[in-house]
């Protein structure tokens, strides 16, 4: 069990949560997860650590409503206890300087990029971030962003702010147009993450991406997270959650996404 | 007294058709009555062999002599001395290969139901309410660690708290009981039974950790710093998987996914219970051990028309407990024996549709004692399947040896030890049960937890490495 301590739907379907977790607060690495069981009904679903303050000795996720188990997650509020918060889980992101870094965050990956962020920086990387939603209302973090990054560029489907289209357009258009990058991060969900490794992979950049697969446990002992990195099947969980875009086999995971999409609207009648 | 049966006094149980459909347990257990008219089948041997057959070393011609005189108390204070799980054990142990294949009267007749009689006892206690638990020393002033809270470790935290260490156990899972938990079916092993067991360990003043990867929250190092000593239990978490194509289809589980969203999520009773499992109609499950059984019984619990056991070698060489295979039989599991398969296919949206075999016939004898299976050529066939659960072994979890690199591992990534004290390469560091043996069984690994608590205690005792 661990205690809420903040707790804000930031825009529409995505919240932020604020819980206390000391030793998880004094461990955690950028781009590592928890998994989290928001009552003993819910699932086990893996959520990546945003921010962590090691001193009040809190951690931070950004979540997307998108299911029963996020569904309850965003119904408790400051002062509730969570069942189970289990980390922190995988792989922290390999940082190093590496020069000039685009850092693509949708969704709730926007959340998941700042503290990679950080660490980029404090490595003397410059870094672009590219922070893509539906909508101007839909974006936040920004002045977060804003005050790290070298540069912020967003994309909007509705072109309410910043270019109009999805960020691997902007991406695309940029590298078109000669912006060179060493190296991209991507964070978001799964057909954004690919279709960035599309966009940068004539370029032949280095491109990572955090994948948010299944999982139950977390610590390797399942196989519900499997994907195949370079022909070789791979546990997200403990492998990753990080992988070079360019040698994940997109066509698995993506259909791998969809195993329980019946079951989703099934778990959803309350018993 | 009556001339005693040459057979087992049969256990009462579900009849197969009932048993199907729900998910509570298959044997109800002897009766008192019934248990003393097994116990008196044992003819009391001067040197009773059947001792030697069991790893964690029971008294068992002693407490059957104590249920044969009515003395259960007596019987399961015996019991317990050497082993604090016989409810468990009773249960999941493979005692036709162990304790009651020692039995003598095994020679020309069934032997003593050696594992009925200790579950009993278990049972006997456990019914009547207040579990007794062994009288805890003064503190030594000494901490362990113990790293998985399955098996082994429950058998080492509590030996220890019996000598006065203070224990913390250290649980990855939202539950307490390792493969109790998450791998054996409610079925076979009631969860309320484990619960009660692990209560005792609590009431024994084990402070209990969920929600803790070791190796990611804390690292063995640390852990080093903050207790005496450290025993690693982590079990056998990182399943294998057949590497053949379509692997990776939709529809095709590793044993350990299928049972833990049954067991430990409870996806049985969804939606009730949140996490989803796929129920197919067509289910074949890939091995032949005590996990595949566990597979091909939960299937048909979960609405299967047919559970196929898809097994490389013959019946004989099956490594599952006899008792496992006969109720998979009598349940209606199909056995497809001398197969393997060699590839799973597709439907258009990737999910499994079919899976071909290799057919196989049995060739010399190989390293493990049991004839080699050898592929015939020519001789595939296909059969359509909806779902897949390969069930044919695991490694030891990663995670503790990946962060720790001064552990030293054998080749094939389990952890070396020192089989007389599960001294690892590590100063403080013990290790048991799957995490050196790759997928064993929940006695090994009680038997391995015994062998270190004694280690710990005398390394604790005199400081030397």
């Amino acid at each position: 069990m661990v205690k809420i301590i903040e707790k804000e739907q930031i825009v529409p379907n995505i919240h932020c949560c604020v819980v206390e977790s000391p030793e998880i607060a004094q461990k955690v690495l950028p781009g590592q997860f928890v998994i989290v069981i928001p009552d003993e009904y819910c699932e086990r679903i893996p959520i990546t650590i945003s921010d962590w303050d090691a001193v009040k000795g809190t951690v931070t996720i950004i979540f997307l409503e998108v299911g029963t188990t996020t569904q309850r997650l965003a119904e408790l509020k400051a002062g509730d206890e969570i069942y189970s918060f289990t980390g922190p889980l995988g792989k922290p992101f390999e940082i190093d300087n590496y020069g000039t870094v685009a850092l693509v965050g949708g969704c709730y990956g926007i959340g998941s990029i700042y503290s990679v962020l950080r660490a980029l920086k404090e490595k003397g990387n410059k870094v672009v971030v590219y922070s893509e939603a539906r909508s101007k209302f839909l974006l936040y973090w920004n002045k977060k962003l804003e005050e790290i990054a070298d540069e912020v560029r967003y994309s909007t489907v509705d072109g309410s702010i910043g270019t109009k289209g999805h960020s691997h357009d902007r991406l695309e258009a940029d590298l078109k147009a000669g912006t060179m990058y060493n190296r991209v991060i991507g964070i978001g969900c799964t057909y954004m993450m690919y279709l960035i490794s599309q966009a940068t992979r004539p370029y032949r950049i280095k491109t990572i991406v955090s994948m948010n697969t299944v999982m139950i446990d977390g610590t390797g002992m399942c196989g519900a997270c499997r994907l195949v990195v370079d022909g070789k099947t791979k546990f997200a969980c403990v492998d990753g959650p990080h992988f070079d875009g360019h040698l994940i086999d997109w066509d698995i995971v993506l259909s791998r996404r969809k195993i329980y999409l019946e079951e989703e609207i099934l778990s959803q009648e309350r018993q | 007294m009556a001339k005693s049966s040459p057979k087992k006094t049969p256990m009462r149980e579900q009849p197969p058709k009932e048993r199907i459909k729900n998910y509570n347990e298959v044997p109800f257990g002897y009766s008192p009555e019934e248990a003393v008219i097994e116990a008196e089948r044992c003819i009391k041997c001067k040197k009773p062999s059947c001792i030697e057959g069991c790893p964690v070393e029971i008294d068992i011609q002693g407490f059957i002599a104590l249920i044969a005189e009515k003395k259960f108390k007596e019987g399961i204070s015996l019991l317990k001395k050497k082993n604090i799980l016989p409810a468990l054990s009773g249960r999941v142990c493979p005692q036709e290969t162990q304790c009651e294949q020692k039995c003598v009267l095994g020679v020309k007749n069934e032997p003593v139901a050696i594992g009925r009689l200790e579950r009993f006892l278990a049972d006997w206690e456990r019914e009547k309410g207040e579990i007794e638990v062994p009288p805890i020393p003064e503190w030594t002033g000494k901490k362990v660690a113990v790293v998985g809270s399955g098996p082994s470790g429950i058998t080492v935290a509590a030996d220890l708290a019996q000598t006065g260490h203070k224990v913390d156990l250290f649980e990855a899972l939202h539950q307490p009981g390792g493969v109790l938990t998450y791998g054996i079916p409610e079925f076979r092993l009631p969860k309320a039974i484990v619960l009660k067991e692990i209560d005792s360990l609590k009431k024994m003043g084990v402070n209990i950790y969920l929600n803790s990867v070791i190796g990611q929250i804390k690292s063995l190092n640390e852990l080093l710093k903050e207790y005496d000593a450290v025993f690693l239990g982590t079990g056998a978490g990182l399943p294998w998987f057949l590497e053949v194509p379509g692997e990776n289809l939709n529809g095709i589980y590793s044993s350990n996914e299928y049972l833990t969203r049954s067991n430990l999520m409870k996806a049985y009773l969804f939606p009730k219970y949140k996490t989803p499992v796929i129920k197919g109609k067509r289910v074949a499950t890939v091995g032949g051990g005590n996990v595949a059984m566990d597979c091909a019984r939960t299937a048909l619990r979960l609405g299967a028309e047919k559970s196929i056991i898809i097994y490389r070698r013959s019946r004989t060489e099956m490594p599952a407990r006899s008792e496992e295979v006969h109720h998979a039989e009598e349940e209606g599991v199909i056995f497809q024996f001398l197969s393997n398969p060699c590839a799973f296919i597709g439907d258009k949206n990737n999910w499994v549709r079919e899976v071909e075999c290799v057919r196989m016939k049995l060739g010399d004898p190989d390293a493990s004692g049991r004839r080699k299976p050898v592929p015939i050529p020519d001789a595939n066939f296909r059969m359509p399947i909806d779902l897949a659960i390969i069930a044919i072994g695991n490694s030891p979890n990663p995670l503790i040896p990946s962060t720790t690199p001064e552990l030293q591992l054998n080749k094939n990534t389990s952890v070396v030890i020192n089989p007389a004290n599960g001294r690892t390469s590590i100063k403080g560091v013990f290790a048991g049960g799957d995490i050196v043996r790759g997928g064993a069984t929940v006695i090994l690994a009680m038997g391995d937890g015994r062998i270190a608590s004694k280690g710990i205690n005398e390394y604790l005792q005199t400081g030397i490495w």
